[in-house]
């Protein structure tokens, strides 16, 4: 019957955020895919420009609903830099602590929604019953469940009491009976397998030309996590592997996954028995000093940068995110081509795609993308100033 | 008394154990299939009124014919299905040792009965418009075949060691040789894994795939006709476990000779029941632990694997045959 | 082996155990008492600088003049319970406690004075 185009997106099951990608289907067989992003474009970097640093704080959490904290990591680390502040190793174990159980709840949360993508709801059932035990963890010391509000400029606002520790080791031995289960199905269900093994294929080669980051590249056997590559927070004391496998395909993506939640529940281990005495928030002023800072982090999709300018104000001047979906993106589209139809959810899936995070502004013009022009940010005020009083908005 | 007959015939066609019943445990089981499912995953699951209440609903809302469906497919597929299922309900046999009507080769006009549903899917996605309906389509139809065959071969295989074609005939054959049981073991599972595929159940619910064709065939559908869907898909669950219940688990057989009449009656719907809701049981478990699988790997995996299987079963039952039988 | 089903043995117990999940209105699973939930107001202890509105990052707490004393007034319908007000206050007039059911009919029912 030829070729057939089926849209999967803006609004489709597999896909928990609007975005559109284009199928051209021969029979189930995949020809092309094109991928259309722009639809959920909610403009906080802007937004960033007009609140204080305190407020951003909040603002910058909400990025994304599953790795805020590494979002607000980054924030207050490029503040904290430009201030030429020095936070208490305390504060530093707390916080390493929060990026843990974050990959911890995030690699959970995903083995679900992976299990969901092939059909294989028991698994998403059970994976998210287990990630509920991190989040009573971070409810108990954080008091909140997905936006933590724990990062204050200069340190943390809560503590970790003798009572908590208690409490997250127990956890701790249970996640890794739980983890060692997954890895057991994982590798030896046979429709899971079936699913994964030879699917989605990425060659390292393709994989670093394409800039993938996190477990998408790991499982290509590229070696990249900026814990092990460039240290922040207290990475440099803790031990941990980076995990990779050579598979380049989806099954190598769950492995390091479920690899990688063993070694977080390492490293928290590590912490919660290390755990340093002392102060855990040092008084930071309400005004920036003129400055810039560039900040990285592995977050649990991959690398995530942060880019702050300031000017002098309590209100930064420019900030700048790009997070791990946007760099995977270009690999997913290679990861599709010559796939059936029936991949195409797992593929996409498979990077952990966060949408809403990653999500740039597209123009378009009669259905086609128009080319970039490059102008100020003079300009762009003035272009926003002009924009908002044609329509006769207060701007 | 010709006057007699005639009204048993219709309470027997209408009430019990007719249409009325066969609506009230395909909803029943239903409401199984979700709560052990969701036992299984450590969920509370529905309350027991609630696949009712999820019809009663449907029926309520607003029915809409998409503008490129053609209307009369569109329309008449769910009915189609519906009542190809309540037809076949009739030939099992449930009260006694025969359906409403029995006749040599009863089984294969269920079997065929049975083929229908899923023809009505294809239709219903075929003529809805809709390029994801149209796939599930696609899909349903390029399916039929790799479970299709191992169902037919594999419920034929009693046929085979008994040596007729009625229904009437296994169940009184196998109640009075359980050896035959063990023989065709290995069909009776060809037999349910086919039926999972049949039903569009995990790891087989590839025409319907939610994450990668929405609902596949069902995608315009909605309001009364959906609900006829689902019904027909719930009915056909009872009707193919019942079909399996009654030629590798001999039905309602033994039959107990009680007093009055109605008593043995009663007894062997129950016994029926039991055995049905056996094999619902199984092929609950069967979906509750898999993931789905692609197209191109069920089509090899019912040629690689189903159907020189049921070939090893009828090989079997025929050299059983051939050495004199059980 | 690899064979289909490999969880079943060990999940199928689970038919006959009690759910995780409750079903709430007739259940209830209770908060850990660190939780931020409605804040608390303290009136006396307020000295009307000021501090939590400023710091308040969704506008859901205001300066607002009443009975002759600046004070803040906390619109729920915009709070994200970051309890940033409760951090910037001087003199802890604001408190968080664990109460979280706070589902209400119409905007504006929801407000913390």
């Amino acid at each position: 019957m030829g070729y057939v185009k089926l849209p999967i997106g803006p609004q489709h099951p597999a896909l928990k955020e609007p975005e559109n990608f284009t199928i051209t289907l021969d029979g189930e067989r995949v020809v092309n895919v094109d991928i259309r992003i722009g639809y959920i474009h909610r403009g906080i970097e802007k937004l960033m420009e007009t609140r204080t640093y305190t407020q951003n704080l909040y603002l910058v959490e909400r990025i994304c609903g599953i790795c805020s904290y590494a979002h607000v990591y980054n924030f207050t680390q490029n503040v904290e830099e430009i201030l030429g502040l020095q936070i208490p190793k305390r504060a530093e174990y707390i916080r390493t602590l929060f990026l843990e159980l974050e990959r911890l709840h995030s690699h959970f949360l995903w083995l679900g929604v992976a299990g969901h993508e092939i059909g294989f709801d028991t698994l998403f059932m059970y994976t998210w019953q287990d990630r509920e035990v991190v989040q009573d963890l971070l409810e108990m010391i954080s008091g909140n469940r997905v936006n933590y509000a724990m990062n204050a400029i200069g340190g943390v606002r809560r503590d970790v009491s003798q009572e908590h520790r208690k409490k997250v080791l127990e956890s701790m031995d249970y996640l890794e009976k739980r983890a060692e289960f997954y890895k057991n199905v994982a590798i030896n269900e046979k429709t899971i397998l079936a699913r994964a093994e030879n699917v989605g294929i990425l060659k390292p080669q393709v994989a670093l030309r394409l800039t993938a980051v996190g477990p998408t590249a790991r499982a290509s056997g590229i070696s990249v996590d900026i814990r092990k590559d460039d240290p922040y927070a207290s990475y440099l004391d803790t031990p941990f592997e980076v995990i990779t496998t050579d598979t380049n395909d989806v099954l190598g993506r769950v492995v390091v996954r479920v690899l990688e939640i063993v070694e977080s529940i390492k490293i928290i281990r590590y912490l919660m028995e290390h755990l340093p005495e002392g102060d855990i928030l040092k008084k930071a002023p309400r005004k920036i000093p003129e400055g810039e800072s560039i900040s990285h982090t592995e977050a649990p999709r991959g690398e995530d940068i942060h880019y702050l300018h300031s000017n002098g104000t309590e209100k930064p001047d420019r900030y700048k995110v790009r997070t791990p979906t946007l760099a995977n993106l270009p690999a997913t589209a290679e990861m599709l081509k010559e796939t059936y139809l029936a991949d195409v959810p797992i593929i996409v899936a498979a990077i952990d795609p966060c949408m809403g995070c990653m999500d740039r502004v597209l123009l378009l013009k009669d259905g086609q993308e128009k080319p970039g022009e490059l102008i100020s940010g003079e300009q762009l005020r003035r272009y926003g100033i002009k924009w908002y009083a044609e329509r006769g908005w207060n701007a | 008394m010709e006057r007699i007959d005639i009204l048993l015939s219709i309470v027997y066609l209408l009430l019990f154990p007719g249409f009325l019943f066969l609506f009230a445990f395909s909803l029943f089981t239903e409401y199984l299939d979700r709560k052990i499912y969701a036992r299984i995953q450590r969920r509370v699951g529905p309350p027991f009124l609630q696949p009712f209440a999820d019809l009663v609903k449907l029926s309520a809302k607003e029915d809409i014919v998409p503008e490129k469906a053609e209307h009369f497919m569109f329309t008449a597929a769910p009915l189609i299905g519906l009542a190809a299922i309540f037809a076949a309900f009739l030939y099992l046999p449930i009260v006694s040792t025969t359906g409403l009507h029995s006749f040599n080769g009863d089984l294969v006009v269920v079997l065929y009965l049975l083929t229908i549903p899923t023809l009505a899917m294809f239709l219903g996605g075929w003529y809805s418009g809709n390029v994801f309906g149209q796939k599930g389509g696609m899909r349903v139809a390029s399916l039929l075949f790799s479970y299709e065959i191992p169902f037919f071969l594999a419920l034929l295989t009693p046929a085979l060691l008994q040596g007729s074609w009625k229904m009437a005939d296994i169940t009184r054959f196998e109640a009075t040789h359980p050896l035959e049981f063990v023989v065709s073991l290995l069909g009776f599972f060809i037999g349910l894994i086919a039926l999972q595929g049949k039903l569009e159940r995990l790891p087989f619910d590839i025409p319907e795939a939610e994450t990668e064709i929405v609902a596949g065939p069902l995608v315009e559908y909605s309001g009364r006709r959906l609900a006829l869907f689902r019904l027909a898909r719930d009915a056909e669950m009872v009707v193919g476990a019942g079909l399996i219940a009654v030629v590798f688990l001999a039905g309602p057989e033994p039959i107990l000779p009680l007093e009055p009449v109605y008593l043995s009656w009663l007894v062997a719907a129950l016994v029926f029941l039991l055995k049905t809701l056996f094999v619902i049981f199984l092929l609950i478990l069967l979906k509750s632990a898999v993931a789905r699988i692609r197209t191109d790997q069920m089509i090899s995996f019912a040629y690689q694997w189903l159907i020189p299987l049921t070939l090893v079963q009828i090989f079997i039952a025929i050299i059983v045959r051939f050495f004199g039988g059980i | 082996m690899k064979t289909p089903g490999k969880m079943l043995p060990k999940i199928i117990g689970f038919i006959f155990r009690k759910p995780v999940t409750v079903r709430y209105p007739k259940e209830r699973l209770t908060p850990p008492a660190t939780l931020r939930g409605k804040m608390k107001f303290h009136l006396d202890r307020c000295i009307s600088c000021g501090l939590c509105a400023r710091d308040c990052p969704s506008g859901a707490c205001t300066m607002h003049e009443i009975e002759a004393k600046k004070r803040p007034v906390f619109d729920l319908d915009y709070c994200t319970f970051c309890a940033q007000c409760a951090e910037s206050c001087p003199k802890d007039a604001i408190e968080m406690t664990a109460e979280f059911e706070l589902a209400h009919y119409k905007k504006g029912e929801a407000i913390v004075k």
